[in-house]
This record gives structure tokens, C-alpha cells and sequence, in this order.
């Protein structure tokens, strides 16, 4: 089972956090501390792979791999392939790179809520959902234009009038 | 327009947090905008309430509060517009924790939106479902998503399974209503379904035996075909992954077929052909191809044995550790842990690239290596694995020579063919890595050498040559110097020489170079204080260089570290004065037992008897300063005083305690047994008196030849410059002396009156102030039974009142106290107080009587406790 998925940038901001086992809020950030402590600690030639049993509990690891500026980090435990783990946020990445076209920083920062949506589609309770980079970008489109037609037909009072109260 | 008012859209809010320069500044918007969402909250404001949570999830991010926003998320869900439920779901998922009520609210909406015409709405309920459902909305909704695993659109069905895999695991009794419908989606077409298919029939397996049993026997076959037909399907560009297809799939069928081959003969006979088709046809110059093959292995590991499969396993394991991924290398590592105990043999085979991992960049996969290499070493390949390894301890970062000596030095002890050859690898480590050796290593390599008698002179000569070049070593540096003291002359003339060892030449002179610079290069106390004795033992062998010695140990009289001091004094004393028996004091050391080092080592507790004569590393050279040889000191007199018919670590501690069930205090009068924790300390610091085989044994160690009379004369004059402070000091303190100090403890044994009549009279206790006398006697027809009259004299200038006198007796005894005869004691030993005791022994002949005892009085209104055990009881009691 796959425990979350962080993605952070390179001063430890949270840029994206899911977890599929419920933890606090606290708990949460002082996770997030914790992983990125061992991930700025870690150096350049090793493995993508680290242990993470006193974070997480027993047989847990991670798996993180830097893009730009920012590290994707998916935490999961024995019942995961370590190698298709990579495998998974390659594809992970490459589709936000297609729904962004040349995702950034700034993307995800904007657009979380989005980013939430694309992660849906590709894990569901920890359990891998899809693994097709096409057939996701197809869904999220289409989730998209249901966005856009709601809000289109919804007349959404000007925010002047909203400041006045 | 002010940016931060209500009305400020997300990317507006995410603007301003990101244009905060400090946290205080990020603390002062983020206020500002949970203050203005919490007013829209109680306004019932409805139409920015979707923007509100889109915030509050990423104010939830950055770590603030948001609970406040929880019944939001249930409204967004109940209304019927497709973005605010999308956004409602997206925050019960993240916002909401797993408290029941708030979740029981909720559960209707799912049901509906479950069964909504708009698939992707039912797609959000599922996909909100399979995060956080508990186990009442398992219940509750188990048949809405066990129908949807049927529906047209396959995004719903294989969000349907995943959301089962939730259902079964909060729920297992539900399992059996899925094991059907579950078994329908292998036969899918569709990849995504499949695979989803697959893992829910893996999740069932691990709930459920019934579920396992179905799928091994009516889906292993087709598993197996499904598993042939992905392998040898044509190129789908769709769910490649650079270059191979659908590994996902591959990987998640694999483990399936894993699950199901697990203990199961038949099964596993089924899918040896695939296995060994995707082991052999799968490329593995892509990750994607090294992760099935990865699974691969880990099935064909995990199902019952096919020799052939293992060793084709273990091969591809072998090619993953010359891989140049790390990655790679590290999950290959991983696995062959798990493969050495299947199939040793055929991990064996890889040892050479597994040195070659222990030599790896990356510390993670180097410690891997390390582990397994140390799996991996037996009789015949120790030698030349060692070779490689201290090789590699010579040129690698100091940060990895730690774990690497902790790995190389049980080798070397357990895999050793002969001493010769354990020694000279020790002394290579030691010269290499002294510094990170842990003290039980170098402890176990003395006990070695004392035990090899042939090989002294080679060992000592070894060490000096080794300790020029490696001075910077301590261990090293303190075996060198222990062994020097010991066998110093054969340093000198070159005595018991090997066949081709080269000589060597060392004046008297030299070898003392050695100590001195040891003694003053290295700043620890158990190093100098070993380099003092060496010293005081080569002061009666080099007789060219006795004055030399004198001066270097009166430099440390004035030394500031008071054991250094003490030594200096005595060692000092026994040079100047004592000739006549310093040869006979600084004998050389006897060899000391293996047997019970190791078993020491090993954490089981010898028997009372084999421990004071077994205790190697706290008398070898009368430094008593090891941290542990205190405690172990004190293990060694509980275990005397206790018949020990148990000895597990636990009672070992209670013994220590001073609170083992089978020590019953009694006491005349009334029977209070409290004990505050201050006694317990008490207690523990009280049985300080060393019994009598651990003091008995040192006039042993010291002068074997010798009469017993005068080496206790000998310890006598030894002690006397430390026995007024001894005695100066309170009781507690002085037995903690006793305890520490191995010399200064016979002063305060009380000396047993050998020539008396048969049941001879006894001190039992002394303390500066206060003297305890046994007299026994004895009833001729009951053997077993001892009576004692015991005497308290008081020889301080006031008063005791309040006197009272208690004593425990081990569970062999049987102890009965008559009152005392009064509880007032005169001063100046004018009077005393007189109380019998029967003490009745169950193991008469067997076992001697041992006694703990504890007196309380008040002087001067001042309450005082005084602790003690007896253990010179004569022997025929």
C-alpha cells in the first residue's frame, strides 16, 4: 500500500500532501520536516530509496527523486514494488507535465487542487488506480470541461458587490 | 481594494502567503483569511463557499488549524453542482479526520452520489470512499460499490475495486460477498480494470482463507494465461513504460501468483513455465524491465521450491548487483537477504560482486553488502574474505570503519581456524582501526592471548612493531601495553620465537618507551591506569630500568584523577619498599578462561562458583574500572547470597534491588516492610562486602606460593594509605569504595577467627561506630538449626535510641528473631544490646548461611540506617 505522496520544493515548503492513512495536521508537518531532513541530507550518487521504519513503522521506505526544484517523495510500504514505485512517479510527473505542458513550480503551487484531482485518477486509498499517463490526462479533461461548463452557466456575483457587505 | 479581505480569490490568498518573508508575516495572513472564511461560514454564505475550502486546503498544507471548515465540506457534498461537490470531497479527504460522527453524516450523500447519473460524480464518491471510509460506512455501503464493480464505464469499475480493497480491509466479514465479482474482473479486457482486478483478489487472499483457497483453485490457471498473454502481447503504446509494457500489470499479476503459490505445491507447479519465461525473456536494460524482473524473483523465491527457478532467481539478482543504478543494486541487496536463507549455496556464488557492493558509494547499499557478506562467511572462505575486508578497512571513509570493524571482528572470533591467524588479523584491525573497536573485542583478543602460551613472545613482539607505526590507536595501544607488561622480556630476548619471524631487537629501555608514550599520549583513564601497572609488572622484570619506572609513576602522584593517584602511591610503596615480594606480586597474569568470558559475553550468567575466579577484565591488572566490571562485581554477590536456582536477567536485577520475592524480610515486633526507593538504593549499595570467594581468590591471583596469612598482610599494607578515608567516610560510601576498589575491599573484610572452637565467634558487622558480634550454638539433635546471639555494641560518645535490627535470609534459610533485649544503646561501648535469632537451614551441609542485615537507630534525634551483609558465617552452620 501506498502510505502518501509530498511533494515539497527544495526549502521544504509542501507544495502537495496526501496521505491515505489519516495523520493529524501536526503529525503531518512534523512528517514532512522529518522527510525532508533526510532527503536534503542525502547524497547525490545513492540510491532513490530510503528507509523510513521510524517515521512510518516497520518495512516502510520511500522512494523521492528530484524534478526542478521540486522533490516528489511517495511513501509506501512491503506490499509495493520499490522499482515500479519509480516507475509510477515517472509517470505521475510526465502527466503533469502534459496537463501544465512543461509543468513548474508555480504550477502546482496554483494549481493544487488540480494536482489533487490528476493524483486521484492514479492512486485511490494507496492502491494503484491507473497507470496509463493518456487515459488519466482523458479523465482530467473531462473533469475539467464539467468545471468549466458549471461554472459558466453559474453567474457569479461580481466581488465588488461582495466587498460592500 | 484591500487583497487580503474576504473576497480575494485562491490564487490572490496563494500570492500574498508566497510574499511573505517571514512566518510571522505568513501567521498574520493566513489569521486574516481563516477570520474572513469563518465569517463566511457563519453567514451561510453559499456561493464562495467552494473557494473558502479550495483556502482552507492549502492554509491546511501549510499546517494551520482547519476544523473549522469540516462542516463546509459536507454542505459542498450535499449540493448539486458538480464543482462544489468535487471540491467537497477533495476536502473531506483531507480535512476531516477519521472521528465517526461527522463522517456518519456524510454517509447518505455518498450513497446518492453512488448511484448518480453522472458517472464522474459517482467516480468522486468512490474515489472519497476508498480514502476514508470506516468501517460503519463499509457496512452501510458495501452493496452500492459491490454493484458498480458491474458498471458499463470501466473508470467506475476499477475505481470500484480499489474501493473495495477498503470495504474488505475495515470490514473482512464483507469479504465473501466480493470473492465472485472480484474473480469476474481477471477475465477484463481493460488494463486499468485488470490491474485494480488483480490487486483486490491479492487484498482478499490476505483477509480471508476462504478467499485464498477459491482463488488458488478456480484462478490459477487463468492467472497464469492472463500473465502469458501481457508477456507475449504486441507493443501497447498506451501503457508503456519506456520501452515495456504494462510492467504494472506484469508486477501486480506476479505478486498475485505469489500469494497463491505460497504453500501450495500444485499452484506453484502451474506457474513455474511463466516464471521462468518472464525471467528469462524480460529485458533488463530499463527499470521498468528490472522491476518485473524484480517481482519475478520475489514470487519464484516465495512459492514452493523449484531448485532450477532459485538458482535463476539468485542469478538475475546476481546481474542486478553489477548493475550500475544504484537503485537497482540496493533492491538486489534486499532481496538476496531474503534468499541466503533459502539457498546460501547459490548466493555464494555471488561473493565477489558482493565485496565489490561493500566498496560502494552509497552508504545505504554499502551497509546492505556488509550484512549479507557477514551471512555469507564460513570456515573455508573465511580467510581470504577477511583479507578483502581489512584491505577495504585500510583505504575507506573513517565514517564506515565503525560498522565495518563491528562486522570483521565476530568473523574473525567465530570463523577463526587457528589462534595464530586470529591474532594477527586482530592486531591488523586494532592497527587500522583501533579507534573504533568496541572494548569487548580487544577484552576477548587479551583472553586470547593469555590462553595461547606459544605464541606470547610472537603476539608482544607483533604489537610492538605494530604499536610505532599505529601509536594513534588506544585499543591497540592498550593491548600492546598490557601484553608488554606481561611478557615484556620476551619483547627482549626475542624467547619463543616462530619459525620465520623475523627477530628483533628491543633493549629494556625501548620497551618502556612504549608505555611512557602511551601513558602520556592517550588521555583515558583505563589506558594510563593499564600503562601504570604495566609499568609496576616491568619494574621487577627490567631491572636496568627500575629507577626510569619509579620516577614516571611518582610523576602520577600528584596526577588529579584520583585512581591514577591512589595506583601511583601504592605501585610507588610496592617499588621502594617492598622487594622482597614485589617479584611475587607481579607475577605474571594466569590464562584466563575462555569458557566463561564468552558465556559472560553471551549475556548467560555463570555459576556463583566459576565467576570470581572468571571475572578476567576486572583483575587483569587490578584496574577495576571498566563500567561494567562494577555491576559485575555486584551481580557476583547477589548470586551468592540467592540459591540461584533461577538466574534470568530479570531476577538478577530484582537480586540487585534488593527485592527478590524469595528474600523474607523479618522482623520482631511489627512486620512494616516498606521500602522507600531511597532503600532500595540503599540496598544496592549496601552489599558492598565482596563474598568470600572473590576475596578469597585475590591472595590467590597475587601470590600462589605464598601462606595466606601473609599475603593478607601483604593487601594490608597495600591499602593503608587509602583505609582512614575508608573509614572516615559514611558506611555507604566506604562499601561503595569496596565495591570500586578491588585492593582497598579487604580492609573492611572482617577476618574470620580460624582458630577457634567449632562454632567460633564472628564480627558480622563493623561500621566506625557500631559492632555486631555473632555467637552461635548449636542443639546436637537439630543440625540444620543455628542459634545466634547477636551483640551490638556502640563505641560512639552518644546515645542510640530507637534501635532496631533486621535481617533477610535467602529462600534455603529460615530466619526467627526474638526481641531484642532493649532499644536504647549506651555510647562509648559502656552496655550493649543482646538478640537471639534461629536461623533453620534447609541445605545444611550444602550451603552456607548468608545474612542481610540493616540496623536503624536515632542519634542526636538524627535517624540513621545502616546496612550490611554477612557472609563469614562458619562454614559447618
Amino acid at each position: 500500500m501506498i502510505r502518501g505522496v509530498i511533494v515539497m520544493n527544495d526549502r521544504g515548503k509542501p507544495r502537495l500532501v496526501k496521505f491515505y492513512e489519516f495523520q493529524p495536521a501536526e503529525k503531518q508537518q512534523e512528517l514532512i520536516r522529518s522527510i525532508y531532513r533526510v532527503l536534503c541530507s542525502r547524497a547525490e550518487n545513492v540510491s532513490n530509496f530510503v528507509k523510513v521504519d521510524s517515521l512510518f513503522g516497520q518495512d516502510v521506505r520511500l522512494v523521492y527523486k528530484t524534478f526542478a526544484t521540486l522533490y516528489f517523495v511517495f511513501i509506501f510500504d512491503s506490499s509495493e514494488n520499490e522499482l515500479a514505485m519509480l516507475d509510477l512517479m515517472q509517470v505521475f510527473v510526465e502527466t503533469l507535465d502534459k496537463v501544465f505542458s512543461n509543468v513548474c513550480e508555480l504550477d502546482v503551487v496554483f494549481n493544487f487542487n488540480k494536482v489533487h484531482t490528476i493524483l486521484e485518477e492514479f492512486i485511490l486509498g494507496g492502491q494503484v488506480l491507473e497507470t496509463n499517463s493518456s487515459e488519466v490526462v482523458k479523465t482530467v479533461e473531462e473533469i475539467l470541461k464539467m468545471e468549466r461548463a458549471a461554472n459558466s452557466i453559474k453567474v457569479v456575483p461580481s466581488i465588488p458587490g461582495w466587498q460592500g457587505r | 481594494m484591500n487583497p487580503f479581505s474576504s473576497g480575494t480569490r485562491l490564487r490572490d490568498m496563494i500570492r500574498a502567503i508566497r510574499s511573505c518573508k517571514t512566518a510571522a508575516e505568513e501567521r498574520a495572513v493566513v489569521r486574516k483569511e481563516c477570520a474572513a472564511i469563518r465569517a463566511a461560514i457563519s453567514e451561510n454564505d453559499q456561493d464562495y463557499s467552494h473557494r473558502n475550502l479550495a483556502k482552507l486546503m492549502f492554509i491546511h498544507m501549510l499546517g494551520y488549524p482547519t476544523h473549522f471548515g469540516q462542516m463546509e465540506c459536507l454542505k459542498l457534498i450535499a449540493s448539486p453542482g458538480f464543482p462544489e461537490k468535487r471540491i467537497g470531497y477533495l476536502g473531506l479527504m483531507l480535512l476531516l479526520d477519521e472521528r465517526q460522527e461527522v463522517l456518519m453524516l456524510v454517509t447518505n450523500s455518498i450513497k446518492q452520489d453512488l448511484n448518480h447519473t453522472n458517472q464522474y460524480i459517482a467516480g468522486l464518491a468512490l474515489c472519497a470512499l476508498g480514502n476514508i471510509c470506516s468501517a460503519e460506512m463499509a457496512r452501510d455501503l458495501a452493496p452500492e460499490v459491490e454493484r458498480l464493480l458491474q458498471f458499463r464505464d470501466p473508470n467506475i469499475r476499477k475505481k470500484a475495486a480499489l474501493c473495495s480493497i477498503r470495504i474488505i480491509k475495515k470490514v473482512p466479514d464483507l469479504a465473501e460477498n466480493f470473492v465472485n465479482p472480484a474473480a469476474a474482473l481477471l477475465k477484463e479486457k481493460h488494463h486499468g480494470v485488470l490491474l485494480t482486478g488483480v490487486q483486490l483478489c491479492t487484498d482478499l487472499c490476505k483477509v480471508s482463507k476462504e478467499a485464498l483457497e477459491y482463488f488458488r483453485k478456480k484462478c490459477t490457471d487463468g492467472l497464469v494465461k492472463v500473465l502469458k498473454d501481457v508477456v507475449n502481447s504486441p507493443y501497447a503504446p498506451e501503457y508503456d513504460v519506456s520501452g515495456i509494457a504494462d510492467p504494472f500489470l506484469h508486477i501486480r499479476l506476479l505478486r498475485l501468483l505469489c500469494v497463491l503459490g505460497q504453500g501450495a505445491a500444485d499452484a506453484s507447479d502451474t506457474m513455474n513455465d511463466i516464471l521462468a519465461q518472464v525471467a528469462t525473456k524480460t529485458e533488463s536494460n530499463k527499470n521498468a524491465g528490472n522491476a518485473i524482473l524484480y517481482e519475478c524473483v520475489a514470487t519464484i523465491m516465495s512459492i514452493e521450491d523449484n531448485g532450477g527457478l532459485r538458482v535463476l532467481a539468485v542469478n538475475i539478482l546476481g546481474k542486478f548487483l553489477s548493475s550500475r543504478d544504484n537503485n537497482i543494486r540496493y533492491v538486489a541487496l534486499n532481496m538476496l537477504m531474503k534468499a541466503i536463507a533459502l539457498d546460501s549455496q547459490a548466493v555464494q556464488r555471488h561473493r565477489t560482486t558482493l565485496l565489490e557492493c561493500v566498496k560502494d558509494s552509497d552508504a545505504s547499499i554499502r551497509k546492505r553488502a556488509l550484512d549479507l557478506v557477514y551471512l555469507l562467511v564460513n570456515e573455508s572462505n573465511v580467510k581470504s574474505l577477511t583479507k578483502e575486508l581489512i584491505d577495504y578497512l585500510e583505504v575507506c571513509e573513517s565514517e564506515f570503519k565503525g560498522d565495518l570493524t563491528a562486522k570483521i571482528c565476530p568473523i574473525v572470533e567465530k570463523f577463526s581456524p587457528e589462534k595464530i591467524w586470529y591474532i594477527d588479523q586482530m592486531l591488523k584491525v586494532l592497527s587500522v582501526a583501533g579507534n573504533y573497536v568496541k572494548d569487548e573485542v580487544w577484552h576477548a583478543l587479551i583472553v586470547v592471548i593469555t590462553n595461547a602460551s606459544n605464541l606470547h613472545g610472537y603476539t608482544v613482539r607483533s604489537l610492538y612493531r605494530a604499536v610505532q607505526t599505529a601509536g594513534e590507536q588506544e585499543t591497540l595501544v592498550r593491548v600492546a601495553v598490557w601484553c608488554i607488561g606481561e611478557y615484556g622480556e620476551m619483547l627482549v630476548n626475542n624467547a619463543g620465537m616462530l619459525d620465520g619471524e623475523d627477530p628483533i631487537t628491543v633493549t629494556e629501555s625501548e620497551a618502556v618507551d612504549v608505555v611512557e608514550i602511551a601513558i602520556s599520549r592517550h588521555l583515558d583513564l583505563p589506558t594510563r591506569a593499564m600503562c601504570l601497572i604495566a609499568l609496576l609488572k616491568l619494574s621487577s622484570r627490567f631491572s636496568s630500568c627500575s629507577q626510569r619506572i619509579s620516577n614516571i609513576v611518582l610523576h602520577y602522584k600528584g596526577s588529579l584523577v584520583l585512581e591514577l593517584q591512589q595506583r601511583a602511591i601504592e605501585f610507588n610503596s610496592i617499588i621502594e619498599k617492598h622487594h622482597n615480594i614485589r617479584s611475587v606480586l607481579v607475577e605474571r597474569m594466569p590464562a584466563l578462561d575462555e569458557a566463561t568470558y564468552s558465556s559472560r559475553r553471551a549475556g548467560s550468567v555463570p555459576a556463583a562458583v566459576s565467576t570470581s575466579q572468571g571475572a578476567p577484565l576486572n583483575l587483569p591488572n587490578g584496574v577495576a574500572k571498566h563500567t561494567s566490571s562494577p555491576l559485575v562485581d555486584l551481580l557476583d554477590l547477589t548470586s551468592d547470597d540467592v540459591t540461584a536456582p533461577s538466574s534470568s536477567g530479570g531476577d538478577f536485577l530484582q537480586d540487585l534491588l534488593g527485592v527478590d520475592p524469595s528474600l523474607d524480610l523479618s522482623q520482631p515486633g511489627t512486620n512494616q516492610t516498606q521500602k522507600s526507593s531511597n532503600d532500595v538504593l540503599l540496598d544496592l549499595l549496601s552489599i558492598g562486602t565482596p563474598p568470600a570467594q572473590s576475596s578469597s581468590s585475590m591472595p590467590d591471583l597475587l601470590s600462589p606460593s605464598q601462606d595466606n596469612k601473609n599475603s593478607l598482610d601483604v593487601l594490608d599494607t597495600l591499602t593503608s594509605p587509602s583505609a582512614p578515608s575508608a573509614q572516615a567516610s559514611s558506611p555507604v560510601g566506604s562499601s561503595m569504595m569496596d565495591l570500586l576498589d578491588g585492593f582497598g575491599a579487604s580492609s573492611s573484610v572482617p577476618v574470620v577467627e580460624n582458630n577457634g572452637p567449632t562454632l567460633p565467634s564472628i564480627v558480622a558487622f563493623e561500621s566506625s561506630s557500631l559492632r555486631v558480634t555473632f555467637n552461635f550454638s548449636k542443639q546436637p539433635e537439630n543440625p540444620q538449626t543455628a542459634l545466634i546471639e547477636a551483640q551490638f555494641i556502640n563505641r560512639s560518645p552518644d546515645i542510640y535510641s530507637n534501635f532496631t535490627f533486621q535481617a533477610a535470609v535467602p529462600k534455603f534459610l529460615q530466619l526467627h528473631l526474638d526481641p531484642a533485649s532493649s532499644d536504647t544503646l549506651s555510647a562509648s561501648g559502656n552496655g550493649s544490646i543482646t538478640q537471639k535469632l534461629r536461623v533453620t537451614n534447609s541445605l545444611h551441609g550444602k550451603k552456607s548461611l548468608v545474612m542481610r542485615i540493616r540496623i536503624s537507630y536515632k542519634m542526636n534525634d538524627k535517624d540513621i540506617l545502616e546496612e550490611g551483609q554477612i557472609n563469614n558465617f562458619p562454614r559447618d552452620l
